[in-house]
């Protein structure tokens, strides 16, 4: 195996978890095509050495030939990564015209689920400690305000 | 019989393209898509009776030998999967239909499509090809949860789509791996190569694979993506994508854990089986909406099924596989229920929505039915599937697995209840969105959509009433699954 492809899937491999942990879809989308190709490469990689060009025909020795199915593996999975940035790029100009953003936003729904609790948590602390909060009732208003 | 295996992938994809090709008219994409689905069903229900009597069917196609080129296997488990597969999407399409999802033009195609790559996952017989099947699903889904291009459906599809293409990314990583170390990637190849590998590579593929489908079937602490991407679609998309898709990565963690002999790794996922059950019916809890609330049980049902792979025992996978088919209609027929609630009051939030029981009892009752069978109460199907589990369990004297597994069904019957509560009991506590005079029109939602649901909420049933030679057929599964014996002599022999 040759060390030299083995440190550039590493390279590749590197930078694109690094990118993909962004939270702009554009580094992501450069992310993700940076993975893909580290796994075309790790894929080449575990196909053995290299060798000659897997063209026999009847009779031919097999000695040498490189292993073909790594590259037909690595040849499918190109084409599936292409088709797939190709989407993430609609979809992250779709977000830009929508928003005006490609910050991957948060889950709405999930925030408003966990104020519904904050709120509650607060009005039962609000009962319980009733009385102390309404001796600095008179202090309150006017801190308010200078806040 | 075995000329019908490629047919459940290649009939749905022609299908697609003649579907692409009348985009201009609706009536007749609608045709196309109801028809190719139904001879798919007919060829599922054909598999599934030829591979229950002669046994695995297996397909070298283009004819190239078993290890070289691309095999399909059908054996029991995969046939009785496909099969239910197939049934649900064909009555989720008819639901859409009713319910107008399909205006936009690409709508059928994508479908038709999604049904290929679920199709191609389970009869894929080879690690490749499986990835192949993954990405042809996925890649439909991506259009479907992002049909509506809203800024909300766009947000949700923005997460599902990285978390599924880095999930996919370390697929192929993985697959890089196992040619690495064993030089094949057929599964009935890999189950005698493999084993012998030193333990460290075993393990090390073993946990990669687990991940990569865990990923994919939600598990804890996978499951992240869910939640926030499935509400925001259209409910017939939903309710599909979460009937089968989850269940396509179950399948895959169960076929590739089972034919590699990863036994070691068995008490790991029964850890992981348990806190997906705690945290996924926690989390249903907390929500008060319907459809988050069944997402989150969509999850926390996950576990019950690789609880059943976890004992790794004949009883244990053979509950497993009968859980996975009584899941499939269930959860793709509340989704449904969902959606009818919504369309009948145009909200799913709980605290918004009240007193359906009185005014839509229908409705009430189509969604009664499969709740109590997801709870585990008899007599219906999910009744059985728990018994099985709970028997294998005690069969391994496995108590804290089947004791995390009853109260994960009680706090799912609690959680039901909260949406039975919210939905059909009492008032709305804040104001409809819709007012009390236009709700009287829209308490009668379009009688297709109600059709397709009771046919569904009827599959559910069939599922509880046929149990008994249900579970003999699981069982039979279970046992090619234990022992892989016959699978590899399918595939090589033929």
């Amino acid at each position: 195996m040759s060390l030299a492809l083995a440190l550039v899937a590493a390279a590749l491999f590197s930078c694109g978890t690094y990118l993909l942990l962004q939270r702009t879809l554009t580094r992501i989308i450069l992310g993700i095509a940076l993975l893909g190709h580290g796994t075309v490469l790790l894929l080449q990689v575990s196909g053995g050495r290299a060798g000659e060009v897997p063209l026999v025909g009847p009779g031919d020795s097999t000695e040498g030939v490189v292993d073909p199915l790594p590259e037909a593996l690595a040849l499918t999975a190109i084409v599936i990564t292409f088709g797939i940035t190709a989407f993430l790029l609609a979809i992250a100009y779709r977000s830009w015209v929508l928003s005006r953003s490609d910050e991957v936003q948060d889950d709405i729904e999930d925030r408003r689920v966990a104020r519904a609790r904050d709120a509650a948590e607060r009005r039962r602390f609000e009962a319980e400690y009733e009385d102390e909060l309404t001796e600095f009732a008179d202090d309150e208003p006017a801190g308010g305000a200078e806040r | 019989m075995r000329v019908l295996v490629p047919l459940v992938v290649v009939l749905p994809l022609l299908g697609a393209a003649v579907a692409l090709l009348a985009a201009g008219s609706r009536p007749a994409q609608r045709l196309i898509s109801v028809a190719t689905l139904a001879m798919t069903c007919g060829i599922g229900v054909a598999i599934l009776v030829g591979v229950e009597a002669d046994g695995i069917a297996a397909v070298q196609v283009g004819a190239w030998e078993a290890p070289i080129g691309i095999t399909l296997a059908v054996d029991l488990m995969a046939g009785l999967f496909l099969l239910v597969s197939l049934l649900t999407v064909l009555v989720v399409l008819v639901f859409a239909i009713g319910q107008d999802a399909d205006h936009r033009r690409i709508f059928h195609p994508s479908y038709l499509v999604l049904t290929a790559g679920v199709s191609m996952s389970f009869v894929a017989g080879d690690l490749f090809n499986l990835f192949v099947a993954f990405e042809v699903m996925l890649i439909a889904s991506y259009v479907l949860i992002t049909l509506g291009a809203t800024r909300e459906q766009i947000r949700a599809g923005m997460t599902y789509v990285v978390i599924n293409l880095t999930a996919s990314t370390l697929f192929v990583t993985t697959i890089a791996f196992v040619y690495a170390a064993t030089g094949t990637l057929n599964f009935a190849d890999l189950a005698e190569r493999f084993p012998v590998l030193p333990d460290a590579v075993r393990l090390g593929i073993g946990l990669a694979l687990l991940v990569v489908f865990g990923v994919k079937a939600a598990i804890f602490p996978l499951f992240g993506w869910l939640p926030d991407s499935y509400p925001t679609a259209p409910t017939s998309i939903t309710a599909v994508f979460a009937g089968l898709l989850t269940k396509v990565g179950v399948y895959a963690i169960i076929r590739t854990q089972t034919i590699l002999g990863l036994e070691d790794l068995g008490g790991l996922i029964l850890v992981v089986a348990g806190l997906t059950m705690i945290i996924g019916v926690l989390g249903a809890i907390a929500q008060d909406d319907v459809k988050r609330i069944l997402s989150f049980h969509i999850i926390s049902q996950i576990g019950y099924m690789i609880m059943g792979l976890g004992l790794w025992t004949a009883a244990g996978l053979a509950g497993a596989v009968i859980y996975v088919v009584h899941q499939i209609p269930v959860k793709t027929v509340l989704f449904l229920v969902g959606g009818l609630v919504e369309h009948t009051t145009g909200t799913g939030t709980l605290s918004r929505v009240g007193g359906l029981l009185r005014r839509a009892p229908v409705i009430a009752v189509l969604f009664l039915l499969p709740a109590l069978s997801l709870a585990g109460i008899p007599p219906f199907s999910g009744f059985v599937a728990k018994l099985a589990l709970v028997e294998a369990g005690l069969g391994r004297e496995a108590w804290v697995i089947v004791g995390v597994a009853l109260v994960g069904s009680i706090l799912t019957l609690v959680s039901m209840t909260k949406i039975w509560a919210g939905v059909f009991w009492g008032e709305p506590d804040e104001a409809p969105p819709i007012a009390a005079s236009m709700l009287a029109e829209r308490l009668r939602p379009p009688p297709v959509m109600t059709g397709a649901t009771v046919a569904a909420v009827a599959l559910t049933l069939g599922i509880a009433i046929v149990a008994g030679p249900l579970y003999e057929l699981s069982a039979r599964a279970a046992s090619d699954l234990v022992d892989p014996a016959a699978y590899i002599a399918a595939v090589n022999g033929s």
